[in-house]
């Protein structure tokens, strides 16, 4: 099998992250690969790893698209056990929104030649918005399956199973399709020292727009289809009244209740 | 006047009320018309015209709901064409954002989700970083699509009920390529609101140490639904669908309790934008005090059971 799993660098949400610069575009300073694209890797892996691994021909691409270090996400990636990375960068793709991403990101999975799954993470953790693995459904014109909590394929199929609020659902799709996948779906692994010196040795082949037939207008600020006109930081939350039980802090909590006019 | 399109999917009985905060914003933004997938039934019409739709457009097929997305955003695609609608609005609901973000591709248009107010420019108003900046944004496109969160706008029906017109989209769902939903557990209610939605959340960590008891005794007192953190739900204490944080709900209640949980990060990105946050937590050092409005340093055990007590007490 052919997977491309997407991981996206971004902000470490252990740290104050900020937004700046004339298109309130998010600082990347502090940046990691998305935990919640560790699940897409491991899901892959598993996959990879049930049909013989990188042996018998199976491959885990990690596609990330970001500025110079976004590197970083795929070196992560290949010390957890991905076969070969790509970095997709060009300075013209600074800004982009969601649209554009997806645009990008599905110029270079076509310029990656025929992929029987796209598995990406349910949501990027700093634009939150989990527009990119449908809008790249819609650009390529492959089946969708979101929010995967199991993901099995069989002779040219996949089946997964989604946990609606007031429902679960079992869904089916031909192959190549994209899914995205929750962090229900297993436990990512940690790379270990064999992985990261195995790392060493994969390549990463860096992909700039040229590359991939995209002209610089339809990307980043420019190409995108929304724009942040204003972003204001939120006073940040404060430390009110503690106080330690003495035996009526239940009591106490109900009038708490009751001045603040809860109750 | 500019055209709004409304998609409404599957209304059941009667329409919901983030469904009347779509008709009724999409009033102040032009004139609605709304797209229905699903049964529609005589009241459910009515209510759309009491809210001033011009028209309601259906899908020529009937095996929408048997896919994923795909079919839909076809279908709204068409109706957007259809009206000639300059803004689309749809829920916030995780397949309300990926319909969303299909129909965005289809019609070359600017998506914006998780939006809480639209001025009359079309601006949109939304929270990012877990509630940490408030931004405005703007689709640069002639289309929006906006997908609005729950409980931001007061439901009016128009001055004036409307008689709209049904117009059928052409659609077919076998063209479009889709996965098929095979399968459908429906998955008993609980009796308690809605967590999304509800005014007041109490909530469960992994103090509750495999008792989720207490936490209800205390939602039940209050009128409460009941959240919990991820490693209550990954124990298997209560179910997956009560998880609050970045891989859970987002919820801003007017009070949210937290019990038993230490107040990660992840945990926090579902919920610091509660108006009041009480927490309780025998560990003085929990990070969760950080942003407690009322934090008390005591056994969840004691104080939720006292606190359920004296409610019902006061309440009669
Ligand atoms: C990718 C990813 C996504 C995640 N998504 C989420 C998410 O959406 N939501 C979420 O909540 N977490 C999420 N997490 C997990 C998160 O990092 C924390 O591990 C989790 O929130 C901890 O839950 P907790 O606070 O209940 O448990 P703990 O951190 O173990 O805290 C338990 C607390 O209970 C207190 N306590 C124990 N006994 C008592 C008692 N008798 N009375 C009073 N207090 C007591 C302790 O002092 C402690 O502070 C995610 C993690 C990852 C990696
Ligand atoms: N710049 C990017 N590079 C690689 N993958 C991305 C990028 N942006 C988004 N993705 C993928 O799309 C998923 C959803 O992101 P989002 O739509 O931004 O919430 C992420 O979990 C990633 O797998």
């Amino acid at each position: 099998m052919k997977i491309v799993v997407l991981v996206k660098h971004v902000p470490d949400a252990q740290f104050d992250r900020h937004l700046n610069g004339e298109g309130n575009t998010t600082d990347r300073d502090e940046s990691i690969l998305s935990e919640l694209d560790e699940y897409a890797l491991e899901a892959a892996l598993q996959l990879a790893e049930a049909r013989g691994g990188s042996k018998a021909g199976n491959q885990v691409i990690a596609l990330s698209m970001g500025p110079s270090g976004a590197v970083n996400a795929v070196k992560k990636s290949l010390q957890m056990g991905a076969t070969e990375g790509v970095h997709l960068t060009d300075d013209a793709l600074a800004g982009s929104d969601a649209a554009a991403t997806s645009l990008a990101l599905a110029a270079a999975i076509r310029h990656l030649g025929q992929v029987d799954l796209v598995i990406t993470g349910m949501a990027s953790t700093d634009g939150e918005t989990s527009l990119v693995p449908a809008q790249l459904a819609e650009r390529l014109g492959l089946p969708q399956v979101t929010f995967a909590s199991s993901l099995e394929v069989a002779g040219g199929s996949l089946t997964a199973r989604r946990d609606a609020d007031t429902s679960s659902e079992t869904v089916e799709a031909p192959l190549p399709a994209i899914v995205s996948v929750t962090d229900q779906i297993n436990e990512p692994r940690y790379p270990n020292f064999k992985g990261i010196i195995a790392a060493k040795r994969k390549s990463i082949a860096t992909l700039s727009l040229a590359d991939i037939g995209v002209s610089p207008d339809q990307v980043g600020f420019a190409g995108s289809w929304t724009t942040v006109t204003s972003a204001e930081e939120r006073p940040p939350r404060t430390a009110g009244t503690i106080i330690t039980d003495e035996g009526d802090a239940g009591i106490k909590l109900v009038d708490f209740l009751a001045a603040q006019k809860l109750l | 006047m500019a055209k709004v399109l409304v998609f409404i999917d599957n209304p059941g009985a009667a329409l919901k009320k983030s469904s009347l905060e779509l008709l009724t914003l999409a009033r102040s933004l032009g004139e609605p018309a709304v797209a229905v997938n699903g049964e529609l039934t005589d009241a459910v019409a009515a209510s759309l015209a009491e809210y001033g739709a011009a028209a309601v457009l259906r899908p020529s097929a009937q095996d929408l709901n048997d896919f994923l997305v795909a079919p839909k955003a076809a279908f709204l695609a068409n109706a957007a064409d259809n009206t000639g609608a300059g803004v689309v609005l749809l829920d916030n609901s995780p397949e309300g954002k990926e319909v969303a973000a299909r129909l965005a591709i289809r019609l070359n248009a600017g998506v914006i989700t998780d939006v809480v107010s639209v001025d009359a420019d079309g601006t949109a108003h939304k929270s990012v970083l877990a509630g940490s900046y408030t931004t405005a944004c703007k689709a640069k496109t002639p289309v929006s699509v906006l997908t609005i969160k729950a409980n931001n706008v007061v439901p009016e029906p128009a001055a004036a009920a409307s008689a709209p017109e049904t117009v059928t989209v052409e659609v077919s769902a076998g063209t479009v390529p889709a996965a098929r939903i095979t399968a459908r557990e429906q998955k008993a209610a609980s009796g308690r609101p809605d967590l999304t939605d509800a005014r007041v959340v109490v909530a469960g960590g992994r103090g509750m140490d495999g008792d989720f008891g207490p936490v209800e005794e205390l939602a039940d007192a209050l009128g409460a639904a009941v959240g919990a953190s991820r490693a209550a739900t990954d124990a298997g204490w209560i179910s997956h669908d009560a998880q609050v944080g970045q891989t859970g709900k987002t919820v801003s209640p007017q009070l949210y309790i937290s019990a038993g949980i230490s107040g990660a990060i992840q945990q926090k990105a579902g919920m610091q934008t509660s108006k009041v946050i009480v927490a309780v937590n025998k560990d003085a050092e929990s990070p969760v005090f950080e942003i407690a409005d009322f934090g008390i340093i005591g056994d969840v055990f004691d104080v939720l059971p006292q606190a359920a007590a004296e409610i019902r007490k006061r309440k009669g």
